[in-house]
């Protein structure tokens, strides 16, 4: 099955390469090459999720000058590129809030109080569950299990856990990104 | 919570609480490493995977197949590389083992993996971890340097002629990937699609070449297996089911946590009411779903007084699965209508979307669901989710249909009172059995 989306049919350039490819800085690059030599070198479209989260990491989602770029990197088509980002829920194919807070809505959660949790995050931001704010600062979205069961409720914040959830300490968490000095604990290699 | 071994000595889970137990330091004066040594040092790669046959070490990800036969069926005359592939995506609603082993011991799973690697001819492997948990890829990353430092990873490890390298690999969010051939398309870069089966992975898989994907919790298995024997492995645990195992417990007790119990723990009601300090609130049990979100829902009176034995063979006695040992309690206060619909909405989520059964049906299910919730449901309606179920359990391409059914199926067997106060005030004067004829 694998067979039929190796790169050895490679289309017309003009088809591959839009106007605007993404450029990344030398330590980017290198960061890329590292991905790419954990893969056999026929077989690069294996890069194509750690990518898909360094172009992220650095443009913020997967525009379309970063999807072109993984398409010429890993040598696929732009379609390709999509086809396989359209897939994953943590793959943004439209701009996200620089604070994405995400609840997780799943049972164990759930039946410990998630709801309230949502709600609160949803009246302290003004934003339902799916929406970005108006200045670009929080996406709020329900997710499902985060493998935080047994310290339910939980959200996380890009990819940082915040477990045994109050509203006291989401206050605190939505407090801290308001003013803009959130750390991020957990950053995408 | 509390992590933390009961009714055996904590095998899995002994180095948990040391301080920087992900240190590689920490795990070699721990006994950290030995097991390769011992491999390396004349073992051959049969004699590995024998060890692991007797062991009656099974897959601690769901599936529960014996994990030596699996290795036994990668073709030992291919002239392909060969794979082992750690699958870490962990996503089964209630269970979150794997993260804590990756946490807090990391060189284990290396440890693990190597020793698979060299009983399988593998000489690239790949750890694949859901997206979300980042913060553990890095933690591996870290790791792997460490042991690639300490040749411990590499070209002509420890001065043997085996050379053995490990890599991380992200996913994206998609519970699926979960699923050893979805994890295989998403590892090549592709959408996370189940394939075909056969070819199982251990003849066609990751590059169309043998590999073996096991969870991190089988494989961090290995290492004590190979010290202690497989045999002495097998007897901390039942005759099928070999060793200890992880149980991820969360929802209404007053202790959650990571048990670590012998297989054939005696018995479930002393687990939840002693070991797990009850429920919380001094509320009455109502129900118990032991094994992740897949597996059938237990009432109280399946648990209270019947000594159900914690192994594959005793749960299924019991009415349900090991599965992966996400055991989630709830308590009198929870209606098992809404956790089902919960559930359900969960499966539509996650649906691949690759085969009709599923990817329709998981919808209709939802949509069934939901209008029963709005009040706008039909006395029919249990018994059109039982008919959804049985058009996509066995028909779906990969388990996620199944999975989807059987905990609406249970739910609707075992607690048909929670479905009935949804569905009866719908029909003016409608007669219970009419609502729930064929329950």
């Amino acid at each position: 099955m694998s067979q039929q989306f190796l790169p050895d049919n490679p289309l017309p350039q003009e088809a591959k390469v839009p106007e605007e490819i993404a450029r990344f800085s030398p330590a980017v690059e290198a960061e890329i090459d590292g991905h790419l030599a954990k893969y056999p070198p026929e077989r690069r479209r294996s890069a194509m999720l750690p990518l898909m989260f360094i172009v992220q990491r650095e443009r913020g989602w997967l525009d379309k000058p970063g999807v072109a770029y993984i398409a010429n990197r890993l040598g696929v088509r732009i379609t390709d590129v999509w086809e396989t980002a359209t897939f994953y829920s943590m793959i943004y194919t439209k701009p996200a809030g620089k604070y994405h807070v995400q609840i997780c809505k799943t049972l164990s959660c759930k039946i410990m109080g998630a709801g309230n949790i949502t709600e609160h995050c949803a009246q302290r931001l003004g934003i339902k569950p799916g929406e970005t704010s108006a200045d670009g600062k929080f996406t709020l979205s329900e997710v499902e299990c985060l493998g935080s069961c047994g310290t339910a409720p939980m959200l996380q914040v890009g990819f940082d856990f915040h477990e045994n959830l109050t509203t006291e300490k989401v206050d605190e968490i939505l407090d801290a990104c308001a003013r803009g000095d959130y750390k991020f604990a957990v950053k995408v290699r | 919570m509390f992590i933390g071994a009961i009714g055996c000595e904590p095998l899995q889970l002994r180095r948990v609480h040391l301080e920087h137990s992900r240190s590689l330091d920490v795990y070699r004066r721990n006994g950290g490493y030995e097991a390769l040594k011992q491999v390396l040092d004349g073992m051959t790669p049969d004699a590995v995977i024998n060890e692991v046959k007797k062991s009656a070490l099974r897959g601690r990800g769901g599936a529960g197949f014996p994990t030596g036969m699996k290795w036994s069926f990668v073709p030992k005359d291919s002239p392909k590389a060969r794979y082992v592939v750690c699958n870490a995506d962990e996503s089964e609603p209630g269970t979150f083992k794997d993260r804590y082993l990756m946490e807090r011991d990391p060189h284990m799973l290396i440890e693990g993996m190597l020793i698979a690697a060299y009983a399988l001819g593998a000489r690239v492997n790949y750890i694949y971890t859901r997206g979300e948990y980042r913060y553990l890829i890095n933690i591996m990353d870290e790791a792997l340097d460490e042991a690639r430092k300490a040749n411990l990873l590499g070209e002509k490890i420890l001065g043997t002629n085996f050379s053995c390298e490990i890599y991380t690999h992200t996913g994206a969010g998609a519970y699926i990937c979960g699923e050893e051939t979805a994890l295989l398309s998403s590892l090549e870069g592709m959408r996370g699609h189940p394939r075909m089966k056969p070819p199982f992975p251990a003849v066609s898989g990751l590059y169309a070449c043998p590999t073996v994907v096991n969870n991190v919790e089988t494989l961090t298995a290995v290492p004590d297996i190979i010290k202690m024997g497989g045999e002495a492995y097998q007897k901390l645990g039942t005759e099928k089911s070999g060793g200890t195992k992880l149980w991820s417990v969360s929802g209404h007790v007053k202790r959650p946590g990571v048990y670590e119990l012998p297989m054939g723990y005696d018995d479930m009601e002393k687990f939840i009411m002693e070991d797990c300090q009850g429920i919380a609130g001094g509320r009455q049990l109502k129900a118990v779903i032991p094994g992740g979100s897949s597996v059938y829902i237990m009432p109280a009176s399946d648990i209270l007084g019947k000594d159900v034995r914690m192994d594959y063979e005793g749960l299924v006695v019991a009415g349900s699965m090991v599965g992966s040992g996400g055991f989630m309690v709830m308590d009198g206060t929870v209606d098992v209508f809404e956790t089902t619909k919960n559930l359900t909405e969960f499966y539509k989520h996650e649906s691949c979307g690759w085969c009709t059964p599923c990817r329709e049906g998981t919808d209709w299910l939802v949509k069934v669901f939901k209008r029963i919730a709005d009040g706008e449901g039909r006395p029919e309606d249990a018994q059109l989710l039982l008919d959804i179920c049985d058009n996509i359990e066995g028909k779906s391409f990969c388990p996620l249909g199944d999975a989807a059914s059987w905990p609406i199926q249970s739910a609707i067997k075992k607690f048909p009172e929670d479905f009935k106060r949804h569905l009866l005030p719908l029909v003016a004067g409608a007669k219970e059995d009419a609502a729930l004829s064929m329950v």
